[in-house]
């Protein structure tokens, strides 16, 4: 006995089989990928960092945590912000459109404090004042690792292992209240 | 099927196909009877998986898949657990051993054209192999968590996160953290011991089974099943064992003594197997030194350092364009039995651009493996930018010159 194969009936079921075969797929391979982000303890640890910066007084620095990290806010003197534009010749990359503190403030620069040749941390001299690796010192951050020479707002002067800048890490102002992480 | 004259075996082969497929791939498999040295590597790549796949599993039961204790379960195996060290080093030593005959093994490939239709499918399922290999070559060796381990996964991983737009959170999710952490260290080591093994186990199985469909190549790049004798035997072919069985053995005698020779005396490499900075337990704020990959990475590690400029008005960055170039140089692989158009197979039948590309190709990949292990300078980039050329030129012009040059007659016979 023979009956007829209805093409269509068994067209549609291929079809709607696929379909929800692939569905079910796809719908399972959302807990799987998730479980690959960053877990809820790890989101803690690598959460944004509050700073009340109304405890900083003008030329002290502070070091703060975030994501392993260590972060330099620094409350620039208002000679540090005159010497700042005088230093841009000195330096590989000026990073005029950052704006002098290279922050979204106009007197505190928020820096990673890992130095951009092999991040050792630079230490921070804000005197202004003949220095062993340099006569004209204005302030700013040196690495006693390889000798590199940064200014205030971490920016690297020319002719020292550090290709780059002194990183700034995502930040925002609110008030006197910092936040490292997030950008407004 | 031959005979059965053993009553259990008889019951056997009726409910699971033993001797058939004994005789199909082992026993009467027929191969060419005169082969060259280059035909060794495969059977050696059988063994050394081997050996990994059994030290692996040893060292799985002591080794520590947290960031705490890595580093430390690491110095217990070698120092606290008995003949833990054998273990360690004979799965470190034969990593490094791995990687050169898989090298020697594909070179020989691109020498006598074992990629050629029909044997496509063996040339991409072992392209596959080399990709899997590298993949379970990096995850294992993040897993002591040395300061080579952090570092290099870093950098490695900074390159998903050059990807335009997708690359930051892509890096992340392949973290499971902001930071290289010991969330990463511990999926790596899911994949190190179980996903890419099982992969690599399927592809092998793969590779063989589409081997012995298409034959064995040989030097001469004579097809050796167009003369048979009466039985349908290759003429000049003889069966896999026990002529190819026992000619192997002493070749793997002479591969374990070379191989215990490193693990033993020089397990390190000097610095090249083993890695002095990994010595040191990972420090997240203290970069090594120089970033330098183990040995059978370095070719590749040069080709992604020696791209210094990026297409700025297409928004690709040095960074991201390295990136791509290093993966094209894996994938161009994968294409070249498309990219041969040569009538004959073996370089002995090529003409002379064939001859001069393999040399220029050859030469390349050791520079450039000798780049990848030292500190950047001016000069070096230069070089290794010119290596890099003569890396891809040989197999982008494949199609060219394998078409037009003057190839030889190849003989009827082996």
């Amino acid at each position: 006995m023979s009956k007829k194969i209805d093409q269509n009936r068994r067209r549609a079921l291929h079809i709607t089989s696929g379909i929800v075969g692939a569905v079910t797929v796809a719908g399972f391979a959302v807990p799987f990928l998730s479980a690959w982000n960053p877990s809820e303890k790890a989101k803690a640890l690598g959460a944004s960092v509050k700073f009340d910066l109304s405890k900083l007084e003008a030329g002290a620095m502070v070091v703060l945590e975030w994501r392993r990290t260590p972060i330099f806010v620094v409350h620039q003197t208002s000679a540090a912000i005159e010497n700042l534009p005088k230093l841009d010749a000195k330096v590989t990359n000026p990073a005029k459109e950052e704006g002098i503190t290279r922050s979204a403030n106009s007197s505190y620069t928020v820096l990673k404090g890992v130095c951009t040749h092999l991040s050792c941390a630079p230490k921070y001299h804000p005197e202004i004042e003949p220095k062993a690796w340099d006569q004209e010192w204005l302030g700013g951050f040196f690495c006693p690792c390889h000798g590199s020479k940064f200014d205030l707002a971490g920016r690297v002067y020319k002719g020292v292992p550090a290709p780059t800048n002194l990183e700034v890490p995502p930040h925002s102002f609110d008030g006197d209240v910092l936040t490292i992480g997030e950008v407004a | 099927m031959s005979k059965q004259n053993n009553s259990f075996m008889n019951w056997l082969d009726k409910r699971f196909p033993v001797t058939e497929n004994l005789e199909r791939h082992l026993t009467k498999h027929p191969v060419p009877k005169k082969v060259n040295f280059f035909y060794i590597f495969g059977a050696l790549l059988m063994v050394i998986f081997m050996v990994q796949v059994i030290t692996g599993i040893w060292l799985m039961m002591f080794y520590t898949n947290t960031e705490e204790g890595a580093f430390a379960s690491v110095e217990y195996i070698m120092r606290d657990v008995e003949y833990g060290w054998l273990m360690r080093y004979m799965h470190s030593t034969g990593a490094s051993a791995f990687f050169f005959l898989m090298y020697f093994h594909m070179f020989r490939g691109l020498l006598y054209g074992s990629y050629q239709k029909p044997k496509e499918l063996v040339w991409l399922f072992g392209c596959f192999l080399l990709f899997l290999l590298m993949a379970e070559g990096f995850l294992g060796y993040v897993l002591p968590w040395g300061q080579m381990s952090y570092w290099a996964a870093n950098v490695i991983l900074s390159l998903f996160g050059a990807i335009p737009v997708i690359g930051p959170d892509l890096q992340v999710w392949i973290q499971g953290d902001y930071v290289l952490s010991g969330a990463t260290l511990s999926r790596f080591f899911a994949l190190h011991v179980v996903v890419v093994p099982l992969l690599m186990i399927a592809l092998v199985v793969f590779h063989i089974f589409a081997l012995h469909e298409v034959g064995a190549g040989n030097p001469e790049g004579v097809d050796i099943e167009k003369h048979r004798d009466e039985k349908g035997m290759p003429l000049d072919g003889a069966p896999f064992h026990p002529y190819k069985t026992f000619s192997a053995l002493p070749a793997i005698g002479i591969f374990f003594v070379i191989f215990f020779a490193i693990v033993f005396f020089v397990p390190e490499g000097g610095g090249y197997f083993l890695e002095k900075p990994n010595f040191e337990e990972a420090d997240f704020l203290k970069t090594p030194e120089h970033i330098a990959p183990v040995w059978y990475y370095a070719p590749f590690y040069s080709i992604l350092r020696a791209i210094t400029f990026g297409i700025p008005f297409l928004g690709i960055t040095s960074k991201f364009l390295g990136f791509i170039i290093f993966a094209a140089s894996i994938a161009i692989l994968f294409v070249v039995p498309w990219l041969d158009r040569s009538k004959v197979q073996s370089i002995r039948y090529k003409g002379i651009y064939s001859k001069i590309g393999m040399i220029l190709f050859a030469a390349s990949f050791i520079t450039l493996g000798y780049l990848g292990t030292k500190p950047v300078n001016e000069l070096r980039t230069l070089i290794a930018q010119i290596c890099t050329l003569f890396y891809f030129l040989p197999l982008i012009l494949m199609p060219i010159y394998t078409k037009y040059e003057k190839t030889l007659e190849v003989p009827e016979r082996l």
